[in-house]
């Protein structure tokens, strides 16, 4: 097999990766402050795309407005959904959270593909990211490159604004006392509202960015939802380097074995995961709770 | 009367279905120390976490300051100057000491500046970049009420400060507590160790089965000596 190849499938099992880690990030952000397993989160990932693609089918919008448009979009979404729906279910066992945000999910799939269908529509290349580099061992897409640096730099600032800044503290505190946060005069009704808004725009935002790169498709979030929680079970529910961490290196495996042994390409997470559940069941990087 | 920071007026708080706190009246002046004593159960941690709207079904008079806040959330009555140090320490296992003691926004200018916090709680310097879980009981307490007196709360409500510490560290507290009271703090407290609580405080009010049954001042203690070791089952 040529070189070309096996880079190839890593640079797309890299970019694979990197949407796992802002899905599962913005799971982990949420999981650990509201206690609820997002299982609409995929669905998130799908509206980021659709929102992309209906600003520039509708309005004319192109993909740099639309990449900031379109996240704050799926963050109102997401905070009306966690003000009117989801707020509902905090104080049951984490169970219901995850049974109302599948059907959430399924709902929002559902709509979309009734309006739109399964087939797909096409999204181009940004203006300004179209071709790519020939690096001599294999050839870089530049909207590739650029997909993956963007979700890096996401997924790590991310961290540090969580674990390094003083917002972050407000949040890591509030996941372990709320009430206290509280009395200290912190609006943490708020902070959550804020955290669930921010932990969907990083799925919206990994919408937008896998728009040119697959087709937009209403089953897009259902597709991703499954390796997206296996990521999460191995890196660690709730740890948010877990997340960023796995997500990136599970892409990669994914895209290794897509080369050397393409059978095994869809199992190889959910081998890792089980693999990781019979030897540490709070995941790679979690707590024991 | 404008110097009441605290005014309670026929407070009843509900945990659930369950009544715990059945018509309490108490009142706290400026720069008082003022501690609720009785023995385990009676309510006394109930009735600061219904200051503080914590325990948010209650009903009845609670003016702050002059504020009524019985339908405020915990953050808004924080943000009329109260700090408030729960029982059980409540510090962040997972934040640093630092991280910690930066938590609590300032409420009002005029906290304690963390030069002097240093001062006051040495150890809090020494252990700036552990983590919160790591800290003994003593030390989490320390850190606790300093990371209170940096907001610039005016009023404090301190929840058994000295359960479970040594005496070399109750010492301590009671240094601090010093401390606090010169700067014109108001501290309404509840205290197990009646000793120390003696020793500190301006009056004591007596609590039994959810209700004030009684309120001594610091001058009437010794006179008052055989009904209050009755109270607290000494």
């Amino acid at each position: 097999m040529s070189a070309m190849a096996l880079f190839g499938q890593l640079l797309l099992g890299l970019i694979n990766g990197s949407f796992y880690a802002m899905l599962s990030l913005g799971l982990a952000i949420v999981f650990g402050l509201l206690g609820i397993v997002n299982a609409a989160q995929g669905a998130f990932y799908m509206l980021g795309a659709f929102f992309a693609w209906m600003l520039g089918q509708y309005i004319g919008i192109g993909y740099w407005p639309s990449l900031v448009l379109a996240p704050i979009g799926v963050a109102i979404v997401g905070v009306i959904m966690e003000r009117t729906i989801i707020k509902r279910v905090y104080n049951l066992d984490h169970l219901y959270g995850l049974l109302l945000t599948l059907g959430l999910f399924q709902v929002i799939q559902g709509l979309f593909v009734y309006w739109y269908g399964t087939s797909g529509q096409p999204y181009d290349n940004p203006p300004g990211l179209t071709g790519g580099h020939n690096l001599g061992f294999m050839f870089l897409p530049n909207y590739r490159a650029w997909v993956v640096v963007v979700s890096i730099v996401l997924c790590f600032g991310t961290w540090y604004a969580i674990e390094k800044t003083r917002l972050g503290a407000y949040l890591r505190a509030a996941t372990e006392n709320p009430t206290l946060v509280r009395a200290f005069g912190i609006n943490v009704p708020l902070l959550v509202t804020l955290a669930f808004g921010g932990g969907v725009a990083l799925a919206g935002i990994a919408g937008v960015l896998a728009a040119p790169i697959y087709q937009v498709n209403p089953l897009m979030g259902g597709n991703i939802l499954v390796p997206v929680f296996a990521v999460v079970v191995i890196g660690g529910f709730g740890s948010i380097l877990g997340a960023i961490v796995t997500g990136l290196v599970l892409g990669v495996l994914e895209g290794f074995s897509k080369v050397f042994y393409p059978e095994a390409s869809n199992m190889v997470i959910f081998a890792i995961m089980i693999v990781v559940l019979l030897v540490k069941p709070q995941g790679l990087f979690g707590r024991e709770r | 009367m404008s110097d009441q920071v605290l005014d309670i007026a026929g407070l009843n708080g509900w945990y659930g279905e369950s009544h715990v706190l059945h018509g309490i009246d108490l009142k706290v002046g400026q720069g008082e120390v003022v501690t609720l004593i009785g023995r385990n159960g009676v309510g006394k941690t109930t009735t600061l976490r219904a200051i503080m709207g914590i325990l948010s079904k209650r009903e009845g008079v609670v003016k702050v300051f002059g504020t009524e806040t019985i339908r405020m959330p915990p953050e808004r009555v924080a943000r009329l100057g109260v700090g408030y140090v729960p029982e059980e320490r409540g510090i962040f296992a997972s934040l640093t000491v630092t991280e910690n003691l930066m938590l609590p926004p300032v409420l009002a200018p005029g906290g304690t500046t963390l030069d002097e916090i240093y001062r006051l709680f040495p150890n809090l310097l020494e252990r700036a970049r552990s983590q919160g879980s790591k800290l003994s009981g003593g030390e989490q307490q320390m850190l606790a009420i300093a990371r209170i007196l940096r907001t610039g709360a005016r009023f404090i409500l301190l929840d058994e400060p000295t359960e479970g510490l040594a005496p070399v560290i109750v010492q301590q507290i009671g240094v601090v507590l010093e401390a606090i009271k010169s700067k014109g703090l108001t501290v309404l407290m509840v205290e197990q160790n009646f000793r120390f609580a003696a020793n500190v405080a301006d009056r004591h009010y007596v609590m039994e089965s959810g209700k004030i049954v009684d309120m001594i001042t610091k001058s009437e203690i010794a006179g008052k000596m055989e009904r209050l070791e009755e109270y607290l089952g000494v």
